[in-house]
């Protein structure tokens, strides 16, 4: 059995002393209107990821938090050595600027008004250069699991992830909680029916209560827009697989957390703030939940599929695991860890968590997972109501 | 492999189908740990990942997996029957 302890892994020491295991040099849109600039960057410049996306303006109150927080992580989140803000006004891309710049790493911001797309993309382009030739120099190095932070999310469920995969990132899990690593893991109305097993897990009474009180607002929410989640939750492709109810799903979601403590509730894109489990209140859609956890400093994804989810995120690595042998045959390439043995009693729980570490090692340490080499650079924020 | 159903409770009322099996054909159940628990003949087909009765579930009744509720039957199951959305429904959100 493969402890924690016993990973090697070698990434990217950043000026506040956490570890990447990537290195790009991103250009994030501060809206949406900056996106043909930050592309543009990154079309002339190797080595730069752009990060476009379709908000940013007129968004207010929490909702515009959010999307600030997601955005700002993703230059925080230690797998990005620099980083280029482009705004179409100052104001608004000086607020991403400054929330990176307090982790130390090099970044600067652009914005389009009074200089246009030319000018703007000329300037950035010269700053993503500098950052290209600083972030291509730095070296990996040895870190702990103690420096590791990680998530986990499921997605195109079926039984298979219930009876196999989710117990297994549920084991790693406990090994590296047991080992300091400090791990995410979410999905807010996906736990109904397994609410009550969270809430025991949860490590303090004033944790349980901030998990129920979110999960309890979601419920709230779907109520006073006079519908249920019929027809969502489950989704027809969890139908498909042979999940049938919400409650099944929930109980097979609930796997991934093993028999960790949860030890902190934090909210949408927030940065864990102590090693162990932290419950993150967050959508079950997966390029939402997985975009929220590399803003909160996630490095590297767990990411369980039965019926073949395709996700990927341009920040962070997903690992993708399946347990059904129909989609390990038919989608062989998104696969990076094949669990059906498990169905077939060919392969136990402490294998099956062995074989994930294994990949998790490789993976920080530079593997490319499948979703990575085939470009699936699903990145998504989260709105959680209309724009102004 | 020998067995066609994995149980998450030995008692669950319900059982994963781990491969395609044909209506007729008398299957064992087993737990995630490989213990056998019994054999069931289905009295439908039964696809991959979908759910086996492993008891007479009359209608109404709570139906149990992973030695939990997941649903009520809104219409009765046989022993060796297909368990899915035609005859069991969520207690969830059914206002």
């Amino acid at each position: 059995m493969i402890r924690a302890e016993e990973l090697k892994f070698i990434g990217y020491r950043r000026p506040d002393g956490r570890f990447g295991v990537r290195n790009h040099v991103l250009v994030i849109p501060v809206d949406d209107l900056s996106n043909a600039a930050a592309e543009g960057v990154a079309h002339n410049i190797r080595g730069t990821l752009a990060l476009p996306h379709p908000y940013g303006r007129l968004q207010f109150g929490a909702d515009l938090d959010l999307t600030f927080r997601t955005l700002a992580g993703q230059g925080r989140n230690p797998n990005c050595a620099a980083a280029i803000v482009i705004g179409i006004e100052p104001n608004w891309t000086n607020r991403i600027v400054k929330e990176i710049e307090k982790t130390g790493k090099p970044v600067a911001g652009f914005s389009i008004e009074r200089a246009g797309d030319h000018k703007t993309i000329e300037a950035a382009s010269r700053k993503a250069k500098e950052f290209v030739h600083y972030a291509t120099e730095l070296q990996r190095e040895p870190f702990t699991v103690k420096q590791l932070t990680m998530s986990a999310k499921c997605g195109e469920s079926d039984t298979t992830s219930g009876l196999a995969s989710n117990p297994t990132v549920g084991r790693t899990f406990e090994r590296l909680a047991d080992a300091g690593a400090t791990l995410i893991f979410g999905e807010t109305t996906e736990v109904t029916g397994g609410e009550d097993i969270i809430m025991q897990q949860c490590a303090t009474p004033e944790i349980a209560a901030q998990f129920k009180q979110a999960f309890d607002d979601y419920q709230d929410l779907i109520e006073s827009q006079g519908v249920d989640l019929l027809g969502s939750q489950p989704t027809e492709g969890n139908i498909r697989g042979g999940l049938t109810t919400i409650e099944e799903k929930a109980l097979g979601n609930i796997q991934k957390a093993g028999r960790c403590k949860v030890v902190d509730f934090i909210t949408p894109a927030q940065e864990p703030r102590k090693p162990g489990l932290s419950f993150m209140d967050s959508s079950s859609a997966a390029a939402e939940m997985v975009t929220l956890c590399a803003a909160a400093g996630s490095v590297v994804h767990y990411f369980t599929t039965g019926q073949g989810n395709v996700i990927g995120n341009p920040v962070i690595p997903v690992i993708k695991l399946s347990a059904n042998p129909l989609t390990v045959a038919t989608m062989s390439e998104h696969v990076d860890v094949d669990l059906s043995p498990m169905l077939r009693i060919e392969m136990n729980l402490d294998q099956a968590a062995d074989a994930a570490l294994l990949m998790l090692e490789r993976t920080i340490n530079g593997r490319l997972t499948a979703a990575e080499v085939l470009r699936h650079n699903e990145f998504v924020l989260t709105k959680l109501y209309r724009s102004a | 492999m020998a067995h066609g159903i994995l149980l998450h409770e030995p008692d669950d009322d319900v059982g994963v189908a781990v491969r395609d099996i044909r209506s007729g054909d008398e299957v064992g159940a087993v737990t995630l740990e490989g213990v056998f628990v019994t054999n069931v003949k289905l009295v439908n087909d039964v696809p991959l990942g979908h759910k086996v009765a492993m008891k007479d579930i009359p209608q109404g009744k709570d139906v149990i997996e992973y030695g939990r509720v997941i649903g009520a039957a809104s219409q009765g199951a046989t022993r060796g029957s297909h368990v899915h959305t035609h005859n069991l429904r969520t207690k969830r959100w059914t206002a």
